[in-house]
């Protein structure tokens, strides 16, 4: 008998990984939708590189935050279904273990690729040179804290049939700071300012996030998880 | 074949606490009571059968020993301790299968049974792909779970019972979809378990074809009576 240190955290990684990549269509879900409603901006709005310039950052920072939301009820739904939800609550681990192993496999599905395609969007929208690093820097920040911050809603919402409404009443007003700090350490570079203290803040979000929510999650999937 | 024997150690019961004892348990689901005054012990070596009508709560009595589901009222005690203050031993030494298998079913069999085992405290030295072959599924390893039928779901989840060094086996309706050789290689698995020093909680509607199997009524009335 081997007995080893094994938190979980790294067999839900890696499970929740594997299963993105075998369903890559579902998982490319948020990219796309992230792409296309970006372009649909100048369409909708003006051609003007100009103009599109003072709204580039700010646009881009929304439509990564819809997008994350937009795949965060999966994140325990499929799991409750299947019975698997069931053995990570009996698990022998730490409950909050597995489930951090599962929120960053989900920004390593949504946020990182979304973080990777945003200079792109960057340059359909006319976003000025000098915001491009800070809008990485910051969309990589950020979007770890949606996936965090969703998580705990995901739990909260996982055994109502339709709770992706729900969910995003419950998670938008989280999701405020975040979006504020994260253009703003764009709109700071843009104004020739120094924008590492609001990329400081969003880091000092992620730091909370890490170490508090999936203890929320955890406790939440404890309540929700009865029936 | 491989040499699956189990060995753990031996107790004299008579010196011991059972291995798990229920005083008392009462649980209610939307203000109904669903049961109440359950009182039962499993010692090594048994096999616990529980019957009832359909919504007697046969799954939730298994639930609330998983400690997934908490109970209204009562203990759970394992090993003469209250299941609360000694978790993480009682967690790693119990193996649930529920009602749902907990196959994800984009995943191969293979794949599926690697997670699982990494989920849990740990597991013998069976290899998976000798479980695999042991549950009849050796030609089905490299195949997505969703071309799999129902029966062979359940057999990808038994194959855990025979990795496993959990002590106390609780399953929920093990025998479904299961074909006859299926039935007769599970039950030879929970009698050699269970001439280990195991032990098996298990519900089903069905004759066992076991020698010494205890049963425990559930009535359909909220109240539970020993047979």
């Amino acid at each position: 008998m081997t007995q080893q240190f094994n938190s979980g955290f790294s067999a839900w990684l890696k499970r929740d990984l594997v299963l993105a990549y075998r369903r890559r269509g579902d998982a490319a879900g948020p990219l796309l939708f992230f792409v296309m409603v970006s372009t649909l901006i100048p369409l909708g709005l003006t051609p003007e590189s100009a103009r599109l310039a003072d709204v580039a950052a700010g646009m881009i920072w929304v439509m990564a935050l819809l997008a994350t939301l937009l795949s965060m009820d999966a994140l325990f739904a499929d799991d409750h279904r299947d019975g698997s939800l069931e053995q990570l609550l009996i698990s022998p681990q730490l409950l909050p273990m597995p489930i951090l192993g599962k929120m960053t496999a989900h920004w390593l599905i949504t946020g990182l690729p979304l973080t990777l395609a945003s200079p792109l969007l960057g340059l359909m929208l006319s976003l000025p040179a000098a915001g491009f690093v800070p809008m990485l820097c910051s969309l990589a920040v950020g979007t770890a804290c949606l996936s965090l911050i969703g998580g705990v809603g995901a739990a909260l919402t996982v055994s109502l049939r339709k709770g992706g409404l729900l969910l995003s009443l419950l998670v938008m007003p989280l999701y405020m700071p975040v979006i504020i700090f994260g253009s703003a350490t764009v709109g700071y570079a843009l104004d020739g300012l120094n924008w590492l203290p609001p990329l400081a803040a969003l880091g000092a979000m992620l730091a909370a996030s890490v170490a508090l929510c999936p203890l929320a999650a955890a406790g939440a999937l404890r309540i929700t998880s009865v029936n | 074949m491989p040499d699956i024997q189990k060995s753990f150690a031996r107790e004299d019961p008579l010196s011991q606490p059972p291995l798990v004892s229920v005083e008392n348990l009462a649980f209610e689901r939307d203000d109904t009571c669903l049961f109440e005054n359950i009182d039962l012990t499993v010692n090594a070596g048994d096999i616990l059968q529980i019957e009832g009508p359909n919504g007697s709560g046969k799954t939730t009595l298994l639930r609330l020993l998983t400690t997934a589901l908490e109970p209204r009222s009562g203990f759970i005690r394992y090993r003469g301790q209250s299941v609360t203050a000694c978790r993480h031993e009682y967690l790693s030494d119990l193996l649930y299968v529920g009602h749902q298998p907990a196959v994800k079913l984009t995943l191969t069999a293979e794949e599926n049974l690697r997670w699982m085992v990494a989920a849990s405290a740990g597991s013998n030295n069976l290899s998976i792909q000798e479980a695999l072959q042991l549950v009849g599924l050796s030609g089905y390893t490299d195949l997505p779970c969703y071309a799999l039928s129902a029966g062979q779901h359940r057999r990808v989840a038994l194959a855990r019972l025979l990795m496993s060094q959990a002590k106390l086996w609780y399953l929920d309706e093990p025998f479904t979809a299961i074909d006859k050789q299926g039935v007769a290689f599970l039950e030879s698995c929970l009698q050699r378990h269970v001439d280990a020093g195991g032990a098996v909680v298990l519900s089903t509607h069905q004759d066992l074809a076991l020698g010494a199997v205890r049963k425990y009524k559930l009535e359909g009335q909220g109240r539970g009576l020993r047979s």
